[in-house]
């Protein structure tokens, strides 16, 4: 569905993408995890067909956005970090005119939109003006608004930012029964517990880069243990006392309030711990996470 | 899933049915507020009674190209102008500014098959239609005023579409440039002394042989104004021929930029 070889962007001096090959193939979800400024807007950007390929080969349906912008957008459904939603019109007529936007005629588009009032759980709201919509509801209806043209691929970039809960699980919902229905979801997020359940297959970004490419699986299994031990000592003596655990696990990081050793047992860590005397104040076993693959790739440091 | 319901993959869009739907958006719009839609017309309305009939009242003798007219259906004209000008002005300045910052209205609609050529002249076209309405109700005021006195009047409203064009297009380019609200004061300061000079209320001939004269000769709404009122009163000269010229270049013009602006500043 979307190939690129070599892609790059580059912004006057700054290069936000630096060479990146990425095979997304049909009704598979596809993650694009990294931290802020890592490049996973900018290669949305271009898959969107909205921002000019710098380098390299981009093919999205089969067709070069260069060319054929406004064929594969029309093929494209995308979910904007930002609701980009029309403040001056209602949330049906929202609906409604970005799919006249596809060419859909009068009839289609009016049906659409009603069904999508329906999926996105506003029918109620249809003749409000979209600024008095809650930000969980503005962001189904700026999903549902994508979904219009019945596209063969969803482009959604950082879909669950700044929402409760309970309106990500709703989401998240929603997005699983697309995922089952055969849409390709293509998606960026920084929340690991997110890619975790949505993404089959996804790619970890760092400073324009792939950094690793897998399943969630497959990515903990080549850069994590399968469990991390916590343990937990006084303020000021996880430096000193992380020699002395650093045989028994794989890996140990020191943290400001913690040591974490990642081990595939992190039971025997933890009894071998107390064998040597030392007296942890807590102790969690847990399993790897993504979060741990994603910190230990991209650095715990801020990004920006 | 119904919504997942295959639609069919309609037709591309044709350049006109583009430009139709940027319309249609904006049309949605103002149904809902078209009250906003009567104040612009009501401003040269306005003026017209105040300073065209009001002041008219102690003119005596007034002559447009050395024919007499009154001077009502010398102003009047002038405000045809203007009322094709400040409908353009308003949809292209102030609207297009909220939609390109604030809105990302335009990043929206490029999440479709629409493309920056379809958003800049959709947007220019319903500056036109806008300013074009203004100009037709005023033309009626005109005629029922009796202030219309040649059948040559009939081109006066495509002349006042024309105007409008033009002013939509090119406004809309420079709105590209506007970083904040505070540089609207720049298009008030141009749209007052435009308004108040461009041989609206007094003949060009009083600037005498100064050059001031030929910097009003070369604006665009003194082109407008003449056009206007050469039509309405009859007294046609080459002159309408230059004004036509010169408002179809630059609203060409005009338009080629907004295109090229919105290039730049969407698709990065």
């Amino acid at each position: 569905m979307i190939s690129a070889r070599g892609l790059r962007k580059s912004y006057g001096d700054f290069e936000a993408v630096k060479g990146i090959d990425v095979d997304v193939r049909q009704g598979e979800a596809f993650g694009f995890l990294g931290p802020n400024g890592a490049g996973k807007s900018s290669t949305m950007r271009m898959i969107a067909s909205v921002s000019p390929v710098s380098a390299g080969e981009l093919r999205i349906l089969g067709m070069d956005p260069a060319t054929d912008g406004p064929a594969i957008r029309g093929r494209l459904g995308v979910c904007p970090q930002e609701d980009t939603l029309d403040n001056e019109l209602n949330v049906f007529d929202n609906l409604y005119i970005y799919g006249r936007y596809f060419g859909i005629d009068r009839a289609t588009c009016r049906e659409r939109a009603n069904e999508l009032l329906e999926f996105a759980q506003i029918t109620d709201k249809a003749k409000a003006k979209v600024e008095d919509l809650s930000g969980g509801m503005k962001r189904r209806l700026t999903i549902a608004r994508s979904l219009i043209n019945n596209p063969d691929v969803l482009l959604l970039d950082e879909p669950t930012t700044g929402l409760d809960p309970q309106a990500r699980h709703v989401l998240w919902d929603q997005l699983f029964r697309l995922k089952q229905a055969g849409v390709t979801l293509v998606i960026t997020t920084h929340y690991m517990d997110e890619a975790e359940q949505l993404c089959d297959r996804l790619v970890v970004m760092d400073k324009g880069v792939i950094a690793a490419e897998g399943s969630p699986r497959e990515l903990i299994e080549a850069h994590s243990t399968r469990e991390v031990a916590e343990l937990r000592f006084g303020v000021g003596e996880h430096e000193v006392l992380a020699g002395k655990v650093e045989d028994l696990g794989d890996r140990v990081e020191v943290l400001p309030d913690r040591l974490l050793v990642y081990s595939d047992h992190g039971e025997d860590v933890v009894t071998a711990v107390i064998d040597r005397g030392l007296q942890p104040i807590a102790t969690l076993v847990r399993r790897s996470t993504l979060e741990d693959v994603f910190l230990r790739l991209t650095g715990r440091s801020l990004a920006d | 899933m119904a919504v997942l319901d295959r639609v069919a993959i309609p037709a591309p869009l044709t350049p006109t049915s583009a430009t139709r739907l940027l319309v249609l958006r904006n049309f949605i719009v103002y149904k809902s507020a078209w009250k906003l839609f009567l104040t612009g017309f009501l401003e040269p309305v306005l003026y017209l009674f105040s300073i065209g009939i009001g002041v008219g009242q102690l003119i005596d003798g007034f002559t447009f190209h050395g024919e007499e007219v009154s001077y009502a259906a010398f102003v009047a004209p002038a405000m045809l102008a203007t009322s094709a000008f400040n409908g353009a002005l308003m949809d292209s300045t102030f609207n297009v500014f909220f939609k390109l910052k604030y809105e990302k209205l335009y990043d929206q609609m490029l999440a479709t098959p629409l493309t920056t050529g379809d958003i800049a002249r959709g947007e220019i076209a319903w500056g036109l239609i806008r300013g074009s309405v203004y100009s037709a109700a005023f033309l009626l005021v005109m005629l029922a005023m009796g202030l219309v006195e040649s059948w040559w009047a009939v081109l006066a409203l495509p002349a006042a579409v024309l105007v409008a064009f033009a002013f939509s297009a090119v406004c809309m380019a420079l709105t590209t440039w506007m970083t904040s609200w505070q540089d609207f004061d720049k298009i008030t300061l141009a749209q007052m002394p435009l308004f108040l000079f461009s041989a609206t209320f007094f003949p060009v001939e009083a600037f005498g042989d100064s050059v001031l004269r030929w910097v009003v000769e070369a604006t665009p709404l003194y082109r407008g104004v003449v056009l206007c009122r050469e039509l309405t009163t009859g007294i046609v000269t080459w002159e309408s021929a230059v004004s036509v010229v010169y408002l179809a270049v630059m609203g060409v013009v005009g338009l080629l930029v907004v295109r090229r602006r919105l290039d730049k500043l969407l698709l990065t």
